[in-house]
């Protein structure tokens, strides 16, 4: 069992490349449900009704307070007890290890995010709600045109954060059989025994992912937040006071 | 097949018959794991902040590099590095140096709590590192003036006063590393509540209960735990006035 880093660049790592559109997949898919699925649930969990907040903290706590290999191994073990036989056989796609895993991935993200969110939604400034109630929007115009584009903006250094999270989180669908980069690298593991070729490998397309991933979403923040970049030497200063 | 709630419940009987006292245990394993590769992590942590602030350039870059690496890539694939690669190599070594007999096989438990160690002093150092930058240069300077010498200066001066700001990022990281140890029972059971429940799960079929009980279990963990580091910051923070 030696490194051998001929057969990893040109048997290990060409293999891996090709599952990487699998992980990126899931990392955007669940990225995009679960950011989305985020927006109710921290409304909920800031609503002074307990009917509505209460569920919402619950939800956030399991999401939270549990590891996600229980969430991903309870959904897709735990629908398979639950989905019918008859279902199994007529839908394939039931079967399909892949969408278990993002159904995990996006609930897990959207209570990770809906708390972010809910920091997010307090710490706007109240006069700018103010002001757009003072033009005359309703209370949802209000939400939609105001309080969340700027709740996003706030949170969005964390949200990155998040999705690092969640590229790196993906490796776990590895063990409900989907073929992702992890996977693939799994299955070569098996099948060779070498173990240095894979793992090296998979660690450095992952590295890869992580640094261009950490760069798109810093520009995406620089061209969000202009406002709030500070500012740079070439400008000229304002006078002190 | 569907058992009835009463026969359910019956599976997390004491002794022979029911996984209880494997449950109970397998916390105790959970939590052994968890304080041994945290008091790994934070040993690893400090020395990380430390080359990272000291004035040997070499050592700043090496921080900088365990840092970055751990932080990009996988847990889970770090956790088969170090398992699988990593002890394996270790063995290898310690046979060619004549420390060991052929055929020296590493304790699994051992490689697992040396792998979340490693994974988690990285994690550390960047929240230890921060602490220590909070606290102001003033008082370090004050200290020197005093005629401390660095070992008293750590205890008396530094430490007090970095730990303050680095409880917060404590307790998350002992939450991560309390949930982490479920990846452990990817690579070898070794009877930590996750490896228990899945255990239990397989055996039984019944998925949704014995997931659910192992969540709950975590639950409870994750609870107390944030109890504690909410009281641990309080104390702390005595006697400092909040804007």
């Amino acid at each position: 069992m030696q490194f051998d880093p001929v057969y990893m660049f040109t048997v290990v790592m060409p293999q891996l490349l090709m599952a990487v559109p699998l992980t990126l997949f899931l990392t955007f898919g669940s990225s995009l449900i679960g950011n989305f699925l985020a927006v109710p649930v921290a409304l909920a969990r800031l609503s002074p009704n307990p009917l509505l907040s209460f569920p919402a903290r619950a939800f956030i706590f399991t999401m939270r307070g549990t590891p996600l290999l229980i969430q991903l191994f309870f959904i897709y073990y735990g629908l398979g007890q639950l989905i019918p036989g008859w279902m199994m056989r007529g839908f394939p796609f039931l079967r399909d290890g892949i969408w278990y895993a993002l159904f995990a991935f996006s609930i897990n993200t959207a209570g990770y995010t809906g708390e972010i969110l809910r920091g997010a939604i307090m710490a706007v400034p109240h006069g700018e709600i103010e002001a757009a109630r003072a033009f005359g929007m309703n209370s949802r115009q209000v939400f939609f045109r105001v309080t969340l584009p700027r709740a996003v903006r706030i949170c969005l250094p964390a949200m990155s954060t998040e999705t690092i999270l969640l590229l790196k989180a993906t490796v776990l669908a590895s063990l409900v059989t989907v073929y992702e980069v992890m996977g693939t690298a799994t299955s070569i593991r098996v099948d060779t025994f070498r173990v240095y070729d894979t793992l090296v490998g998979a660690g450095i397309i992952y590295f890869c992912l992580v640094f261009v991933l950490t760069r798109v979403l810093n520009w995406v923040e620089r061209k969000l937040n202009k406002d709030r970049m500070p500012v740079s030497s070439a400008a000229p200063k304002p006078a002190a006071a | 097949m569907a058992a009835d709630s009463h026969s359910l419940f019956s599976l997390l009987a004491w002794g022979d018959s029911g996984y209880g006292d494997e449950f109970v245990r397998g916390v105790a394993t959970t939590l052994f794991i968890s304080f041994s590769s945290y008091a790994i992590a934070a040993t690893i942590g400090l020395f990380g902040a430390w080359a990272k602030l000291c004035h040997i350039k070499a050592l700043n870059r090496a921080g900088e590099v365990y840092t970055t690496l751990v932080r990009s890539l996988p847990e889970l694939l770090l956790i088969f590095l170090i398992f699988y690669a990593g002890t394996s190599t270790l063995a290898s070594l310690l046979v060619t140096l004549g420390l060991a007999e052929q055929g020296l096989e590493i304790d699994p438990f051992a490689a697992v709590i040396a792998a979340l160690g490693l994974i988690y002093g990285a994690y550390l150092t960047d929240v230890l590192r921060g602490g220590i930058q909070a606290v102001p240069k003033g008082q370090i300077e004050a200290a020197k003036a005093f005629g401390m010498h660095a070992p008293k200066r750590f205890t008396r001066i530094l430490f007090p006063q970095m730990i303050r700001y680095c409880i917060p990022g404590l307790g998350n990281q002992w939450l991560n590393i309390t949930k982490d140890s479920a990846y452990v029972s990817v690579v070898a059971a070794v009877g930590e509540i996750m490896s228990v429940g899945r255990g239990a799960a397989n055996r039984t079929h019944e998925p949704i209960f014995f997931y659910g009980a192992t969540a709950i279990v975590f639950m409870i963990i994750s609870g107390v735990s944030m109890f504690i580091f909410s009281r641990l910051e309080k104390r702390a923070n005595r006697g400092v006035r909040r804007a």
